[in-house]
C-alpha cells in the first residue's frame, strides 16, 4: 500500500464524518440556528442607544398657547411621551415622586408668568429634569431638546405674535449623522452582530472538534490510522465554514426583513470577505482545540478570546476612542477588521478596493493560527 | 523477508512522571503467530502496544515493526497495522456502516463500497449496518471494532484486551475469527487477562510492572516456573486452608470449587506438608498439572512493585 502525501479521500472521510456527526448532534444544530436569532433579538431590539417615547411629566404653572405648543413639539419629536391624568399635567409633588420611582424619565416645568415673560421677550426659563441614571438613555433626547423648543415656539410666533419672533435659536444644535441620518441603532448593531456572532459560534464549534475526540476516546483510534495533521485540520474546519455561511444567511435575512438594514455595497465583496473571516475563526477554534486538554478548557479559551473581540473591536465602544495600547490589541483581532468591512460594504457601499486594507490582516491572522495548529497538533498520545 | 520477525523491538522504555511504566521490554513476534501479552492491570501492556504502533514515543529502546523503524516510520507502520483499542473508540454517533466508510476512506480503500459490504457480511454486521454504534451491545461493538481494523487487510493486528466485558459465546466466536485470520497469514499480538485466552495463543509473554518476567509456549512457561501442584479433594475446605497455611514448602493455596490447589516449588516438602495436614481429615491428595493461573499468580507475587520510589527498587 502506498502512502500519499496528500489525500483528498482522507479529507473527504473526515469531512463527511463531521457532517454526519453535526447533523446528529441536535444541541449543536440548535445552537447554530438559535444563537444568532437570540443575539439578534437581544442586541437589535433590547440594546438601543437612542431610545424614543420616554415617559415625561409636565408641571405647567402657566397654561397658554406657548407652553402648549412646546409640549406638542416635544410629543411630535418622538422622544417624549407625556403621562399624567386629564390634561396631562401633574402637581410638583406628584411629578417628583414619579421621577424618583422611575415612572417617568423627564419632568418638564413651565413656571408661573411664563407666557407673559415670553410675550414681552424676556426669555423665560423652562426647566427639564431628566432621570440620568442611564445617561445613554437620556442623552439624545436632551441633545435634541433645544431645537425641539425652538421649533415649537416658532409655530406661535408666526401668528399674532409674528412681530416679536426671538432672534434665532439660543443654541445652534446640528444633528448630522452620515449614512444613518435617523440614527437607527440597528443599522449599526446588526452588521456588527454579523461579526460577533460568527466570532463566537464558529470559534466555539471547532474549539470542541479535537477535545471531543479526546474525551470520547476516539482520538486514539484516529491517531492509529493514517491521517495527517493538515488532512484532519482541513477536514474538520471546512464543514464549519459551511455552517458559518448558514449563519451569515440567517443574519443577513434578518437584517433585511426585521431591521430594514440597507445593503448598499456589492454582495460579492461581503460574501467573499465573510468566507475569509469565518475561515479565520474556525481555524482559531481548531487551534484552541489543539492547545486544550478537554472541552472545558477549549470553551474557556474561546470566551477568553471572545471578550476582547467584543470590547476592543469597535463593536461596543468607538474604536478611535480607545487608548493606543487597546487599539494595538484591537488591530490583531479579525473582528475589528471585519466590522470595518461590513460597515463599509453594507452602509457606505464600498467595494473591493475600499475593504482591501482590512482584508489582509484577517488573512494574516488565518495563516498564523493555522501554523500554530499544525505545530501544536499532537501526533501521539504522549 | 518472510522469515524476518514482524515485531522486533529491544529495550523499549516509557517513563511517566519518573516511573518506568515499561522498562526495557524486548519483544519478538514472527509472521503468522498469535502472541498473548499478559500481565496484571497497569503492568504496561497498553503502553507497549502503543509504542509499537507509533501512538507513544519510547523514551529508550528501538526496533522494527513490519521491517519499519518504529521511531521514524510510524506513518507507514499505521498503514499495515490494525490496532484495536482497549476502550471502544469508534464514533458512537455514526452508524456501523458510516464508521466503516470513514475508516475505508482514511485508508483510501477502493472500491470502497464493495470492501465495506464484504466486511459487513464477513463479520455478520450486514443486518445492523444502519444502527448507531453507540446503541450496540459490548459484543457487537467489539465485532465492529475488529471489522474496522482488519478491513484494510493489515499484516499485523494489535488487540488491546479485546474481549473485556464480552460474554463467553462472543469471546469464543471472536477467538475463532482471530485464528481464522492468523491462518491466512495475519500476525496477532493480543493482550488479555483471561487464562483461557492465553491458552489459545501460540506463545505468551508475561509482563509485570513494566518488565517481561516470562515468555514461551504455555507448557514452557509452566515448566519454567518450577511449580508443583497437589490437588486436595474433600474434607473441610476452610479448615484445611488454615492448617496448610505456613507449612514448609507451601507457597500458594487456591480453592477451585470444592478442591484446593496447593502449590510450591519444593516438590518433596510440598508433598510432606500436605500429607501431614490432611491426615485424619478424610481428604485425598493427588499431584496434578500446574495451571497457568497458578503460575501467573506466582509471577505477580514475585515481581517488584514499581509504584515504590525509584531509588528503592533493585
Amino acid at each position: 500500500m502506498k502512502l500519499h502525501r496528500f489525500s483528498v479521500s482522507r479529507i473527504v472521510a473526515v469531512m463527511l464524518k463531521e457532517f454526519i456527526q453535526m447533523r446528529r448532534d441536535r444541541l449543536t444544530f440548535a445552537m447554530i440556528i438559535g444563537v444568532p436569532i437570540i443575539q439578534l433579538v437581544l442586541f437589535g431590539y433590547a440594546i438601543n442607544t437612542d431610545p424614543k417615547r420616554l415617559p415625561t411629566a409636565a408641571i405647567v404653572a402657566d397654561d397658554g398657547p406657548v407652553s402648549r405648543s412646546i409640549i406638542a413639539a416635544m410629543e411630535l419629536s418622538g422622544y417624549f411621551a407625556f403621562t399624567g391624568s386629564g390634561d396631562g399635567f401633574t402637581t410638583e409633588a406628584e411629578a417628583r415622586a414619579m421621577l424618583a420611582r422611575g415612572d417617568v424619565n423627564y419632568v418638564l416645568t413651565i413656571p408661573p408668568d411664563f407666557e407673559r415673560k415670553f410675550v414681552r421677550g424676556e426669555t423665560p426659563q423652562l426647566l427639564v429634569e431628566a432621570d440620568a441614571t442611564d445617561p445613554s438613555a437620556t442623552a439624545n433626547a436632551l441633545g435634541a431638546f433645544t431645537q425641539i423648543v425652538t421649533q415649537g415656539v416658532s409655530t406661535v410666533t408666526t401668528g399674532a405674535l409674528g412681530g416679536m419672533k426671538p432672534g434665532g435659536a439660543p443654541v445652534d444644535i446640528v444633528l448630522h449623522r452620515l449614512y444613518n441620518p435617523e440614527g437607527i441603532t440597528a443599522y449599526n448593531i446588526v452588521p456588527g452582530l454579523l461579526g460577533t456572532i460568527l466570532t463566537m459560534t464558529a470559534t466555539l464549534m471547532t474549539a470542541l472538534a479535537l477535545t471531543r475526540e479526546i474525551e470520547r476516546g476516539t482520538m486514539e483510534n484516529l491517531l492509529a490510522m493514517p491521517a495527517r495533521p493538515y488532512e484532519i485540520m482541513v477536514g474538520k474546519v471546512v464543514p464549519y465554514i459551511g455552517f458559518g455561511f448558514v449563519q451569515v444567511l440567517v443574519i443577513l435575512l434578518a437584517a433585511a426583513v426585521l431591521f430594514d438594514v440597507p445593503m448598499v455595497g456589492p454582495m460579492s465583496v461581503l460574501l467573499s470577505t465573510t468566507t475569509l473571516f469565518v475561515a479565520a475563526n474556525v481555524t482559531l477554534g481548531y487551534t484552541f482545540s489543539t492547545l486544550a486538554r478537554n472541552q472545558m478548557q477549549a470553551m474557556q479559551m474561546t470566551f477568553f478570546f471572545f471578550l476582547p473581540s467584543m470590547l476592543l473591536s469597535g463593536f461596543m465602544f468607538p474604536f478611535r476612542g480607545m487608548p493606543g495600547w487597546a487599539q494595538a490589541i484591537g488591530e490583531v483581532i479579525p473582528l475589528t477588521h471585519y466590522l470595518r468591512v461590513v460597515r463599509t460594504v453594507m452602509l457606505k457601499g464600498g467595494g473591493f478596493a475600499d475593504v482591501a486594507p482590512n482584508v489582509w490582516p484577517i488573512a494574516a491572522f488565518l495563516a498564523g493560527v493555522a501554523a500554530i495548529a499544525l505545530f501544536r497538533y499532537r501526533r501521539t498520545l504522549d | 523477508m518472510s522469515d524476518a520477525p514482524i515485531i522486533d523491538v529491544h529495550g523499549l522504555t516509557k517513563t511517566f512522571n519518573g516511573r518506568a511504566v515499561v522498562d526495557h521490554v524486548d519483544l519478538e513476534v514472527k509472521r503468522g503467530e498469535i502472541v498473548g501479552f499478559l500481565g496484571p492491570n497497569g503492568s504496561g501492556k497498553t503502553t507497549t502496544i502503543r509504542m509499537i504502533c507509533g501512538l507513544l514515543k519510547p523514551d529508550a529502546g528501538d526496533g522494527t515493526c513490519l521491517g519499519l523503524d518504529i521511531l521514524k516510520d510510524a506513518d507507514r507502520i499505521k498503514l499495515e497495522v490494525g490496532y484495536m483499542t482497549q476502550r471502544f473508540s469508534f464514533y458512537e454517533d455514526l452508524t456501523i456502516r458510516e464508521n466503516l466508510d470513514f475508516v475505508a476512506r482514511l485508508y483510501e480503500l477502493k472500491p470502497r463500497g464493495r470492501i465495506v459490504d464484504e466486511t459487513l457480511a464477513r463479520l455478520g454486521l450486514a443486518n445492523r449496518q444502519g444502527q448507531l454504534a453507540g446503541t450496540l451491545s459490548g459484543g457487537w461493538k467489539q465485532r465492529l471494532a475488529l471489522a474496522a481494523c482488519v478491513m484494510h487487510q493489515p499484516q499485523l493486528l494489535l488487540l488491546d484486551e479485546p474481549t473485556a466485558g464480552v460474554d463467553p459465546k462472543a469471546r469464543r466466536e471472536f477467538w475463532d475469527e482471530i485464528h481464522e485470520l492468523a491462518a491466512e497469514g495475519l500476525t496477532v499480538l493480543v493482550s488479555t487477562h483471561y487464562m483461557d485466552e492465553a491458552e489459545r495463543c501460540h506463545r505468551i509473554v508475561y509482563i509485570s510492572y513494566g518488565k517481561v518476567v516470562a515468555r514461551g509456549t504455555v507448557p514452557e512457561v509452566i515448566a519454567a516456573s518450577g511449580l508443583h501442584t497437589i490437588v486436595v479433594k474433600g474434607g473441610d475446605g476452610a479448615g484445611l486452608v488454615r492448617k496448610l497455611k505456613g507449612l514448609p514448602g507451601i507457597e500458594q493455596i487456591a480453592p477451585f470449587g470444592n478442591d484446593l490447589h496447593v502449590v510450591g516449588t519444593d516438590e518433596r516438602a510440598l508433598a510432606a506438608s500436605v500429607e501431614r495436614a490432611i491426615a485424619g481429615t478424610g481428604a485425598t491428595a493427588m499431584p496434578d498439572a500446574t495451571s497457568l493461573e497458578d503460575v501467573f499468580i506466582r509471577l505477580m507475587d514475585q515481581s517488584t512493585d514499581n509504584f515504590a520510589p525509584a531509588e528503592q527498587r533493585p
